[in-house]
């Protein structure tokens, strides 16, 4: 009988809604940024602050803005292979150093290693508010026109900078 | 009773600490701010909202928002500018749209199908014909 079906039916529906929702982890958001040009900044350089950063300095080839502090301990995790990357492969990192202080983020890059071209100094955490940062660690791959290519949440592992981060930055290359 | 209020004042503290002290110009405009920070989600305990969240980026984010009230700016405006970085998710009431509708209609859909399954249900168990069955189910 057809009434028969319907228990059936409902569970069929339920299983496919439930089922649409495995695998995706909620606290991933897509960013609104990616595909479009990376917010206007003004920073002075962790290590010198005499130094300037702006989108316009460091632009002219593609690069990947990691965001870190010290306070951060996920950002240790990802930290040897961020350097590895910059010591084997060429890998342009520039840092954001984001809601830390000074000497304290210095002090943390004695420790740990420095692979860092250029570090922009965010105490207050303003830059990452434009860039729609909500934890550290945070990673945007930059193409060389200013344009953000990729967002990656967490620590980034050496499968995403295989698969994700490398084959983009080195696409970008004009 | 000194001791007593000593001791009720210090667990108040940390409701103190949770939020960082902002200057208002007056009762109206920290009433604005509150409601404001209640309809917006903190992106990284991603089930409270800005007004609640003791997290990192929530703090900063309520010294932006009340920054910019400071400045003139509407509330529509503010939350242009944080969808703008963060995405709709910060809204705890996104606005109609295709990608919503689910959201905002399948509870009702729902209900109206359960209702109709119940009212076509109701109306056969009615019917003489069924009398026999209904008999069995009187328990």
């Amino acid at each position: 009988m057809l009434r028969a079906l319907i228990p059936l039916a409902v569970f069929a529906l339920i299983g496919l809604v439930l089922w649409s929702g495995i695998g995706k982890d909620p606290s991933i958001l897509p960013s609104t940024l990616i595909g479009s040009p990376a917010p206007e900044f003004s920073a002075p350089d962790l290590r010198d602050p005499s130094r300037t950063h702006s989108k316009a300095s460091l632009g002219g080839a593609p690069y990947l803005l990691n965001v870190f502090a010290s306070w951060c301990p996920t950002c240790r995790v990802e930290h040897p292979i961020l350097e590895r990357y910059v010591r084997e492969r060429g890998l342009r990192l520039v840092g954001l150093n984001w809601k830390d202080d000074a000497e304290a983020g210095l002090a943390w890059l004695k420790q740990f290693g420095d692979p860092y071209s250029d570090i922009l100094y965010d105490p207050s955490g303003r830059i990452g508010i434009d860039f729609g940062v909500t934890a550290a660690p945070e990673s945007f791959v930059i193409g060389a026109d200013g344009t953000v290519l990729y967002k990656h949440i967490g620590a980034l592992t050496v499968e995403d900078m295989e698969t994700r981060v490398m084959p983009l930055l080195q696409g970008a290359t004009p | 009773m000194k001791t007593f209020w000593f001791l009720f004042l210090l667990a108040l503290a940390p409701a103190l600490w949770a939020i960082e002290p902002l200057d208002f110009a007056d009762r109206s405009e920290e009433v604005r701010f509150q409601k404001l920070l209640r309809e917006l989600r903190c992106l990284q305990c991603q089930n409270q909202s800005l007004a609640d969240s003791e997290a990192n980026v929530a703090g900063g984010l309520r010294q932006e928002i009340h920054r910019q009230m400071q400045s003139g700016k509407s509330d529509d405006e503010i939350k242009a500018f944080l969808v703008a970085r963060y995405g709709e998710f910060v809204l705890y009431n996104p606005p109609v749209k295709q990608s919503t509708w689910l959201l905002w209609f399948g509870p009702g859909a729902i209900l109206l199908l359960g209702g109709l399954a119940l009212v076509v249900h109701l109306k056969k168990r009615g019917q003489p014909a069924t009398a026999a069955a209904a008999s069995t189910d009187d328990w």
